[in-house]
């Protein structure tokens, strides 16, 4: 039993990780730095309350969450793609954008400057059994989410299409020598669009998978989640698999935080600090060198 | 088109503050308010009192050390978003000398003593970047980003296990080391927390300056942002700029962190540097990465951030922050786009 509530706890933990680090990938193979994840999983966190706070269906508010995931990358594409801005700057801001929108429109919906009302989820379970009577039961339950099913399939989806599809080839070429995908006809542009737009929707869906599982929008509720996801893609390499152990290992590092709580065995704020030091010791090489695709961050004319 | 050409530089800016008025205008009107009164309560709020007017210089302190850490690492082609951590443990380091100090030290020697400590706790988190960028060919973005993670969490920990004062997350006073309030020369300044840690900021853009423009070290440091492989083959040694870089910005931004801490609270408190690191990034980027731009755009920015206070009661003050992201895209759009258009003009930093 006590394995089995670590094991669901671990995953409820990764579930974001694992959709914003596919979103990750898929960025970062096409070229374009993906600093923001952060800041769309807070923008699908925040569309999703809104959608599912107005139409009362968790369902609408997963849609709303996507669609504003879509429009923030769409924002990112604008200026990186179409308009060659660079991308770190760009990434950086983005960020800082999606907390202060946010904010200004939780402000400006709920009139509060921490959290929204109480929203919808996806609650199948419960409504079922009553609200989780036993353990094993409101264990079960936190897991009858699509979400989360969706979660333990985005980084194989992303494999999927990057190994097993003609876009997926694009991708990878336009990411290691986007000079040469040029010449055979690719182009460019649009492939980084669709795949900016595509990291866009599978962060949102971490974002909303946050704010339906808690039923809330919270004030800055990623809390750094986005960058812990980006960290996963550079500790695994952009290489889909080791990315899911990376979210899976940084999960359980976090879930055994939480457990040994109690017993002080080592400080919370250096638990927190492992994703980070993990990814500069892979970028610096000591261990099994990190290497990003070739083209990562260069414009093309 | 030389007109055309010597105003690009500053033409982009402009343009970038244009667009953000216009979300500006947006986001106002959603309220229902009227931008122009929302515009004029900002600016009254602002730079309309003495109070207003202390208040943005002293954000503008802050803001102006963490600009020039991110200007000084793009004129050398690096992207320093590690102001933030830098920042923070400058204030840090700056408590800690303040702390170890004896009461009654001098302030003639407990101040520079502070200000010393605070530039080193900045370059030494500078510098890891720097090594690892020069050895191991780490890329600067990635390790600044999680560097600050690392260095926020591991200063919450320290102050949480060992300096904290009991319910409070900040230090004890510290004994020695606290810089004046202006207030203090300018009684019209009273109640607001500008204090003389701006001198500090402006030496530091004296010293970037020259250091920049008329030593051999700026030379080299500008030529390797211009083009490193040229640089190296004219016998700079890139990663020994790489890493005098980083530390000197990470000097420059501790040093911002004694605003705070010696200037205003007497005390380092956790989350006091609240995202001054990346304003900064707003603040070079409009202020083309010259000590002279950075420090008006750190007023600029010290306008924005103060005035929305000013406005809160009518629009929310998260607006600003709204606004200062816009600021960021629009120049990082609009600078390309005007190089393009001003082929070969003057100030292509990157």
């Amino acid at each position: 039993m006590i394995v089995l509530a670590f094991l669901v706890q671990a995953l409820r933990i990764a579930v974001p990780y694992l959709f914003a680090a596919a979103g990750g990938v898929l960025c970062e193979r096409s070229g374009v730095i993906a600093l923001t994840l952060e800041g769309w999983m807070l923008t699908g966190a925040f569309s999703a309350t809104l959608g599912s706070y107005y139409s009362g269906s968790a369902w609408a508010g997963l849609v709303c969450g996507v669609a504003g995931g879509l429009l923030a990358a769409s924002l990112h594409a604008l200026a990186t793609v179409r308009y060659r801005a660079d991308q770190v700057v760009v990434g950086i801001a983005a960020n800082l954008l999606a907390v202060g929108a946010t904010r200004f429109f939780l402000r400006l919906a709920f009139d509060s400057s921490s959290n929204s009302p109480r929203v919808s989820g996806f609650d199948w379970f419960a409504a079922v059994s009553g609200g989780g009577t036993s353990d094993g039961a409101s264990l079960l339950s936190s897991l009858a989410n699509p979400l989360v099913l969706l979660g333990m399939l985005s980084l194989p989806f992303v494999s999927w299409l990057l190994n097993g599809t003609p876009f997926g080839l694009r991708v990878r070429a336009v990411g290691e020598r986007p000079d040469a995908a040029v010449s055979v006809g690719i182009h460019v542009g649009r492939v980084r669009w669709l795949a900016v737009l595509g990291a866009g929707a599978l962060a949102s869906l971490g974002g909303s998978y946050l704010a339906l599982e808690q039923h809330q929008f919270t004030d800055s509720m990623t809390a750094g989640r986005g960058f812990i996801a980006l960290a996963a893609v550079i500790f695994g390499n952009w290489e889909p698999r080791r990315v899911a152990v990376a979210c899976a290992l940084f999960a359980i590092a976090e879930t055994l935080q939480i457990q040994l709580q109690g017993l002080q065995l080592i400080p919370s704020q250096f638990v927190e600090m492992i994703p980070y030091l993990l990814t500069i010791i892979a970028l610096a090489g000591v261990v099994g060198r990190s290497v990003s695709p070739a083209a990562l961050g260069r414009q093309v004319d | 088109m030389n007109v055309l050409r010597r105003l690009a530089p500053i033409l982009a800016p402009l343009l970038a503050l244009l667009i953000a008025a216009v979300v500006g205008d947006a986001l106002i009107l959603t309220f229902g308010q009227s931008p122009a009164a929302v515009y004029r309560l900002l600016v009254d709020g602002t730079l309309g009192n003495a109070y207003g007017i202390g208040q943005v210089i002293y954000k503008a302190t802050t803001l102006a050390c963490t600009g020039m850490a991110v200007a000084l690492g793009l004129r050398a082609g690096l992207f320093n978003i590690g102001a933030e951590g830098q920042l923070a443990m400058g204030g840090f380091a700056a408590a800690v000398v303040g702390l170890l100090l004896p009461v009654g030290t001098p302030a003639l020697l407990a101040v520079p003593v502070c200000l010393a400590g605070a530039a080193l706790g900045g370059a030494a988190v500078g510098a890891v970047p720097g090594v690892l960028k020069a050895r191991f060919g780490a890329h600067e973005v990635i390790v600044t980003i999680m560097l600050n993670f690392i260095v926020l969490a591991f200063l919450n920990w320290i102050v949480a296990t060992r300096l904290h004062v009991p319910e409070q997350l900040h230090t004890p006073d510290i004994h020695a080391g606290a810089i004046g309030r202006l207030a203090g020369a300018f009684p019209a300044f009273h109640g607001s927390a500008a204090n003389w840690t701006v001198l500090v900021a402006l030496a530091a853009a004296g010293f970037m300056a020259w250091d920049l423009f008329r030593t051999r070290q700026g030379y080299e440091l500008r030529a390797v942002g211009l083009q490193p492989a040229a640089a190296e083959s004219g016998g700079v040694h890139v990663g020994r700029v790489w890493l005098r870089t980083m530390t000197l910005a990470g000097a420059i931004a501790g040093l911002g962190g004694t605003n705070f801490v010696l200037g205003y609270k007497q005390y380092y408190e956790e989350g006091f540097a609240a995202g001054a690191g990346f304003i900064g990034i707003a603040v070079a980027l409009v202020g083309r990465n010259h000590p002279v731009g950075v420090l008006l755009a750190s007023l600029l920015f010290a306008v924005l951030s103060q005035g929305g206070l000013a406005v809160n009661a009518v629009v929310p003050k998260q607006m600003v922050d709204v606004l200062t992201a816009v600021v960021i895209i629009a120049v990082a759009v609009t600078v390309p786009e005007m190089q393009r258009l001003v082929r070969g003009a003057h100030g292509a930093n990157r």
